[in-house]
């Protein structure tokens, strides 16, 4: 291709190419200010909403928790304003470091800082791990001031739960803590992760959480990029839970778990007009106060240490050998078949059935014996007896009428039903015939037998009313009609005056009658055998051989108002419960009498629950080193507790072979005075 | 003598056509940069100020040199320039690590940014030597090539790949504007199109490729290299038509706008101007640029017509791809707005190019004076 090239030429292209150049400059603009006009204007809306989400930050406010009220009104769980810590765990830059400047700050043993940075180190990352409450201001200030070295600490005030009567009210109530990964899971709402945001874990306060928990606040705010807040947009207020109204008796309930005192025990109190739970008491108990921010390795190792369960509520979760508790109802059943109340048995100490002596308690004999007496006396051989003649099944049946094995409809976590045992069901659990020792053991409550306290309970308010009482724990002001249980008016009495003997006559509580006048309590004693004869007096020696006291009562005897058991675990004999029994009811009927008589008592043993709860602590805490194993998270806790309390009460592997011997009465007949 | 009205020679021959409106545009600039400090003169605007003011001084004395001293100026200073990017280079490899600046004591020299206008210079001064028959041989192509290879070499070596390219595009744009013939740009765009995907594999760093790709799908990495482009985007954006008000962005207030006072002024600008602000500035700039090329086509020979065009060229190119960038059309390349983005070397390059320009117009007079 020859062409004559000029600069005149190379002129000419320049300027074509300079054009060129030039139209691809002004489209470039065109393109630019057309892309930017589609951005600013077109799509001006989604980016002015991203620009929002990105200055504006909703933190959630979590809500005042509701009271949890008793029966008067007065808080069993309340709130308490105060100053908190926690961590981000996501946010942290480097955990440990961060761990140990807050430590420091805030005071923290070594034991505390490693249960910190485990916590911190489990966590899901987005949600908080409280670090500190109830914290003093100039702590929460020094934490405040030292913020830009602790990325990923959140210090706040909030609220906090607050159970006034601590320990004491730790089994019934429960006690709530930070969310955990499973609950998060199960609930996927942010109010799950806002630091602060606690929710029930055990007790009435995971049964009533949707009730309690409320509307969470929300505070708008506006951050910079680094996420330090500007200013405050707008804040919407939380709106408290409701309050849950329980039948229990605050005071009593305190009173109550304080007086079992140095012992493992429960005691419920019923109103049996209402079936109204006055107190549901089980000791010794934890502090739920202080398991809200999670709960310590230090705390946790202690607890579940202590061969007295404290983790356990044994109202609900402990079963006993009713013992000879069970006897009243035995006699209902036999009056039920027919058998004349006054007719007698003649106890000289044992029964011969077959070639087999059956022991009575009592060496010695009984001599001639009637029902009442057979009650107040507790006399074995009267049962043997008259049992030999009914047969087991209406002993079984009653035993049912009365409570036992019944699951009531409460809003508990777990309530262990027991057995009342019959030919069927030995059949089908051990596949064996039904014996006559069977029916032995069962007429004075031992064997195979096992009730909780609430069911005996139960069983001592049917007693007193004849009527199918059901028990409930949520205050409403309806009277319930409970259905007749079909005990003529003569027979109720009967039992009833044979029960008030057991503490106003001859009868094997003499020391339980109340101080008050006019009021007398009926009762029936019982004392429940852990191990056979030759391993214990079930008086002395180790504490876990020893016998179950057992005491169910009900007041005043001629119209009865309130009912109720009491169970000291290996308290030795029936001597244990019924003192507390006594004090529990004085304390309803004349409270300044029934606190003189615990004030004396809590100066033997030092001081009340809580008091001896905390030095335990303390003296535990100064014992025990950093190597402790870590507590395991709420959910887990509760199902090892409730594993170890079934464990606890499970039927024998293999069936009784023989009748059962009882001792002779750890608690012989008091003719002494009333204390 | 143009208008009948008798200035002084000094006022009338003012290049006012490109000085009022680059003024307004770093009054505009400094602006932004006062509010992307957050309200205050200081650290950003008032520099960026004196900085403008000084660099239009050593423009205006630039304007006044005659083409010879230019074309002398071409080879040596093409060298020297050469040998301060390989100083660069040797410090930074005994100082241990990249580094694009040399400290000179009074002032941090990037010699990178000198090479823009540098290689249009020596490309000019090239084309206009080049006997005319010449232009479609071998020579007009490969000599031309081998200038701006070095410099771009060295320069990806420092690595910084936007000034790389921007010497690239102005070399190219000089070469186009010589006249050599299209099958060398058609053959050259087929072989870039071949060699793109290698050079990435090959040529580029591992964040260079990530910028890419960040580029491709801003939401893959929305905390990591797509921050930067959906942050503008979002500035940009919500903006609207008329912004959000002087010192209301919150993008660029609250930090979530990465370099709010340097790649991405842009964007701090249309957040509180909106889309009024952005096409003021891209009027502003149109204006910039349509005089830089009506410079370049009234220019009376070849030298002056590549050089002006080479610098108009070079000036557009940090302006569309800054653009580009902020928009979100580009990968993020780190490569400034001229005379709204802070930072001395940017201001001085384009105020170099500006001053260029304005020796060429002054030339284009002084020619026409002659022929009048």
């Amino acid at each position: 291709m020859e062409r004559k090239l000029s600069s005149n030429s190379l002129r000419q292209t320049f300027e074509r190419r300079s054009f060129v150049v030039g139209a691809i400059q002004g489209g470039i603009g065109c393109l630019l200010a057309a892309r930017m006009g589609y951005i600013a204007v077109a799509e001006n809306e989604k980016y002015e909403m991203e620009a929002e989400s990105n200055r504006v930050n909703l933190t959630l406010i979590p809500p005042r928790r509701g009271w949890i009220l008793d029966r008067d009104g007065s808080p069993l769980a309340s709130n308490r304003a105060d100053f908190r810590v926690d961590i981000i765990p996501e946010r942290l830059h480097d955990a440990e470091a961060t761990v140990n400047l807050l430590g420091e700050l805030l005071g923290f043993t070594e034991v505390e800082k490693i249960d910190l940075l485990e916590r911190v180190e489990d966590s899901r990352g987005f949600a908080a791990v409280p670090v500190a409450n109830g914290l003093q201001y100039e702590k929460f200030a020094a934490v405040s001031v030292r913020l830009p070295e602790l990325p990923g600490v959140v210090p706040q005030r909030g609220f906090s739960r607050f159970y006034p009567t601590g320990a004491s009210v730790g089994h019934l109530i429960g006690y709530v803590g930070a969310p955990s990964r499973e609950e998060y899971e199960m609930e996927p709402q942010p109010l799950l992760l806002t630091p602060g945001f606690k929710m029930g874990k055990d007790g009435l306060e995971q049964q009533f959480e949707q009730t309690l928990r409320g509307e969470p606040g929300a505070r708008r705010v506006e951050v910079t990029a680094s996420g330090r807040i500007v200013r405050d947009l707008e804040t919407r207020d939380d709106v408290q839970g409701q309050a849950v109204r329980l039948t229990i008796d605050g005071p009593l309930q305190d009173y109550a778990a304080r007086r079992i005192g140095l012992e493992s025990g429960s005691v419920v109190v019923m109103d049996c007009m209402t079936g109204d739970l006055l107190c549901m008491a089980s000791m010794p108990s934890f502090d739920p106060n202080s398991f809200s921010d999670g709960i310590g390795r230090l705390e946790y190792s202690m607890l579940s240490e202590n061969d007295r369960v404290p983790l356990r509520n044994k109202v609900l979760q402990g079963l006993y050998p009713p013992g000879s508790t069970v006897k009243p109802t035995v006699g209902m059943a036999l009056l039920g078949e027919g058998v004349d109340p006054d007719q007698t048995v003649n106890c000289s100490g044992g029964l011969r059935v077959g070639n087999r002596v059956f022991r009575c308690w009592k060496r010695g004999g009984h001599g001639s014996v009637d029902l009442a007496k057979a009650i107040y006396q507790s006399c074995d051989v009267y049962f043997y007896a008259m049992a030999q003649r009914t047969g087991m099944w209406p002993i079984a049946e009653a035993c049912k009428k009365y409570g036992m094995q019944q699951q009531f409809d409460l809003p508990v976590v777990s309530q262990f039903y027991g057995t009342v045992p019959d030919p069927d069901w030995k059949m089908e659990k051990y596949g064996r015939e039904w014996a006559a020792f069977d029916t032995v053991n069962a007429t004075i409550g031992q064997g195979y037998m096992l009730a909780s306290p609430l069911q005996l309970a139960v069983m001592a308010s049917r007693l007193a009313t004849s009527e199918m009482v059901t028990p409930r724990l949520v205050l409403n002001n309806t009277r319930p009609q409970f259905a007749g249980m079909g005990v003529s008016s003569e027979y109720k009495a009967y039992i009833r005056q044979a029960m008030s003997d057991v503490v106003n006559g001859p009868g094997t509580a003499g020391r339980a009658r109340l101080p008050v006048e006019d009021v007398l309590m009926a009762g029936k004693t019982g004392t429940a055998q852990v191990v056979g004869l030759n391993l214990s007096d079930g008086r002395t020696g180790p504490w876990r051989y020893r016998d179950h006291g057992l005491f169910i009562f009900f007041a005043p005897f001629d119209n009865p108002r309130y009912a109720g058991a009491v169970v000291i675990e290996h308290g030795g004999g029936s001597g244990s419960a019924y003192p507390v029994a006594r004090d529990v009811m004085t304390f309803l009927f004349d409270p300044q009498k029934g606190l003189d008589a615990l004030h004396s008592l809590e100066a033997q043993w030092g001081g009340t629950a809580q008091e001896r709860l905390d030095r335990q602590y303390n003296a535990y805490a100064t014992a025990a080193g950093v190597d402790l194993p870590p507590a395991p998270p709420p959910i887990t806790l509760a199902r090892q507790v409730d594993a170890e309390a079934r464990a606890a009460v499970a039927e024998p592997q293999v069936a009784d072979t023989d009748a059962f011997t009882p001792r002779e009465d750890a608690t012989p007949r008091s003719d002494e005075n009333v204390t | 003598m143009r208008g009948a009205v008798a200035l002084p020679p000094v006022v009338a021959e003012f290049p006012w056509r490109v000085v009022i409106p680059l003024t307004l545009l770093v009054a505009f600039g400094a602006a932004v940069l006062h509010s992307a400090a957050g309200g205050s003169m200081s650290p950003y605007a008032s520099s960026h100020l004196i900085r403008y003011g000084v660099f239009l001084v050593v423009a205006l004395v630039i304007s006044y040199f005659p083409q010879e001293w230019a074309r002398f100026a071409a080879i040596p200073g093409y060298l020297a320039v050469l040998l301060l990017l390989l100083a660069v280079e040797i410090a930074g490899q005994i100082g241990g690590g990249s580094q694009r600046w040399l400290e000179l004591g009074f002032i941090r020299l990037q010699p990178s940014e000198v090479m823009k206008p540098g290689i249009i210079l020596i490309l000019a001064a090239f084309f206009h030597g080049l006997p005319v028959g010449m232009i479609g041989s071998w020579r007009a192509l490969l000599i031309p090539l081998g200038l701006i290879a070095l410099p771009m070499g060295l320069v990806l070596l420092q690595p910084d790949l936007g000034t790389s390219l921007a010497i690239a595009f102005g070399g190219v744009v000089v070469m186009f504007l010589a006249g050599i013939p299209q099958k060398w740009f058609i053959g050259g765009g087929i072989a870039g199109i071949i060699a793109v995907p290698l050079l990435y594999q090959f040529a580029l760093q591992p964040y260079q490729q990530q910028r890419v790709l960040t580029f491709l799908d801003p939401a893959s990495d929305p905390q990591g290299n797509g921050y930067h482009i959906i942050q503008s985007q979002i500035a940009i954006g919500s903006g609207g038509m008329t912004g959000k008000g002087f010192g209301e962005g919150s993008q660029s207030q609250l930090q979530y706008l990465p370099e709010p006072h340097t790649d991405f002024v842009f964007a701090t600008m249309a957040e509180e101007w909106g889309l009024l602000g952005g096409l003021l500035v891209l009027l502003i700039f149109g204006i910039v640029l349509r005089w830089g090329l009506i410079v370049a086509r009234d220019a009376q020979d070849r030298f002056s017509r590549l050089l002006a065009g080479g610098l108009t060229a070079t000036i557009f190119f940090y302006v569309a791809v800054n653009l580009m960038m902020v928009m979100g059309l580009a990968p993020v390349v780190g490569i400034p707005l001229p005379f709204m983005s802070h930072g001395g070397s940017s201001m001085m390059t384009n105020m170099l190019c500006v001053g260029g320009l304005m020796m060429v117009e002054r030339w284009n007079r002084q020619s026409g004076e002659r022929k009048l």
